[in-house]
């Protein structure tokens, strides 16, 4: 696989950290246990396509957004996970 | 038929004309008491518990291709019971009693071999990590024997002892740990259940769940509509998307690991080895091929094949431990879709839908359990409680806080 890093360009996914979900970035509110546990432990996990978290840890640190066929292993589309994060609010 | 040698030889002398179909091919009936939703090591070891402990005998068990022709069937064989936490020691110590006697139970070969699992240490702090495991193990009344550098170079004179990174400071010997024949186990649960009248239905998907009510009442399938009272999935790799269609949502993600083969050597192996530093394992399979596997790949994936970067992974993992290893050429390499649990251990549990259960998450350590899982989720499916051996693998466990991480990683499913 090869992402496409918004600023350092194409790159091996190797150079990436995965991270999970991306709904890691809708942390819930407040103390709500309910949506706290959720938030950790409760996934869609599709066989299509997957919004993830990956860092750029071996190239600008960046967050990035990933949306993946994870049964093609396919990238669809790669944000910075900020500007993605900004968009929700 | 009961096999025996007298059977061998009747059949040698005549031509080997009398074996049988192991099992029938059955059409589905409208409706079952228990339907098992895959036809893998889980399932048919759960069906033919069923059958046999507790005397259900209209069981079916309902696979999308043919039996034992997922994860079981592609894995590295490797039966062992050194885990560290409560919930996991018991359940893994009674799996291990299960095989060694399950040639007996099911009359049928399924050559598993106590040749031993040997963990590695690389530094002082790893091998304080080896002893409190060996003392989990010893407390479980499970085998455990901790080796000085010394005894493992007399036990695997082969290994790469002094590598400047990773010197081997000394290990953790499992005695009664080892390997099977992966298909014969599915094979013989297969065989056993269909004497004891359990359908196994091939070529049957279930497409979606009947519920009223919210309590089950069957399942859509390829085939048609099958009801039943109870129903199971045992569907490793593929849990969360059959559970989604009965509306769960799950603590599993679905992630690819990859295993490896080389063509057919001489005896050179005779344990199985787990390297600490980099997540590498190897045997040697009775057929001579040198049977090895490393870490997942790291990311979601459905796709039942790896991505290179851990094969160079592994094969550097390979030589670090091993250097002869690279003498022999990679006969075969492939991917098999694992339920990676937020914790690392696996679920056996009732499911808020009344009469569905769920057997799942079992990360890449299915194989060493199909015994007692089989035998739990049998016990759970039949009696509505939990087995003695597999009180803890609860669905509440991340709300209650009863999580088991056994290698302390968090809910990470890429780190387990």
């Amino acid at each position: 696989m090869r992402i496409i890093c918004p600023n350092c360009g194409e790159r091996d996914h190797r150079e990436f950290e995965y991270l999970g979900s991306a709904k890691l970035l809708e942390r819930p509110e407040g103390g709500d246990a309910a949506a706290y546990h959720d938030y950790v432990f409760q996934r869609r996990n599709p066989s299509g396509e997957n919004a993830e978290l990956w860092q750029h840890v071996m190239g600008c640190s960046a967050w990035l957004h990933v949306v993946r066929n994870v049964t093609t292993h396919e990238i669809i589309e790669v944000k910075l996970a900020r500007d993605v994060k900004e968009a929700a609010l | 038929m009961h096999y025996s040698a007298l059977q061998i030889l009747k059949n040698g002398l005549s031509g080997n004309k009398g074996w049988k179909p192991v099992w029938r091919n059955p059409e589905p009936k409208k409706s079952y008491d228990i339907v098992i939703i895959g036809g893998g090591g889980h399932g048919l070891s759960t069906a033919y518990y069923l059958a046999k402990t507790y005397g259900i005998r209209n069981i079916a068990v309902l696979e999308k291709g043919y039996l034992g022709g997922g994860n079981v069937g592609r894995n590295t064989t490797i039966v062992r019971a050194n885990y560290l936490l409560d919930g996991n020691l018991e359940f893994y110590s009674h799996s291990l009693k299960l095989w060694e006697n399950l040639e007996q139970e099911l009359n049928y070969n399924v050559m598993l071999s106590q040749r031993g699992c040997l963990m590695l240490a690389h530094n002082d702090g790893q091998f304080d990590s080896l002893a409190r495991r060996g003392n989990a193990n010893l407390a479980t009344g499970d085998d455990a024997l901790l080796m000085s550098a010394d005894d493992v170079r007399a036990f695997t004179p082969y290994l790469n002892f002094d590598d400047a990174r990773f010197p081997i400071r000394g290990g953790l010997l499992q005695r009664t740990g080892g390997t099977a024949r992966h298909d014969a186990v599915a094979w013989g649960y297969a065989r056993g259940a269909d004497m004891r009248g359990v359908d196994l239905i091939q070529n049957c998907e279930v497409t979606g769940f009947r519920i009223e009510g919210g309590k089950i009442k069957g399942v859509e399938t390829s085939r048609g509509y099958i009801g039943a009272s109870k129903v199971g999935m045992s569907v490793a790799g593929r849990t969360s998307q059959v559970a989604e269609m009965a509306g769960l949502s799950l603590p599993i993600e679905s992630h690819v690991l990859q295993a490896f083969v080389t063509e057919a050597v001489k005896p050179v192996i005779d344990t199985v080895i787990s390297f600490g530093m980099g997540h590498f394992y190897i045997s040697q399979s009775d057929k001579g091929g040198l049977v090895f596997g490393g870490d997942i790949d790291g990311y979601n994936s459905y796709s039942q094949r790896g991505n290179l970067p851990i094969v160079e992974h592994v094969a550097e993992a390979a030589m670090a431990l091993m250097p002869m290893v690279g003498k022999s050429r990679m006969l075969r390499s492939w991917g098999g879709i694992m339920d990676m649990s937020m914790d690392g251990s696996p679920i056996i549990d009732k499911t808020p839908v009344e009469g569905l259960f769920l057997n799942g998450g079992w990360c890449y350590g299915g194989f060493k359990a199909v015994p007692a899982a089989g035998a739990a989720f049998a016990h759970l499916m039949a009696t509505g409680e939990k087995a003695d051996w597999a009180t803890k693998f609860n669905l509440n466990r991340f709300e209650t806080g009863y999580v088991i991480d056994d290698e302390g990683t968090g809910a990470r499913p890429n780190l387990h």
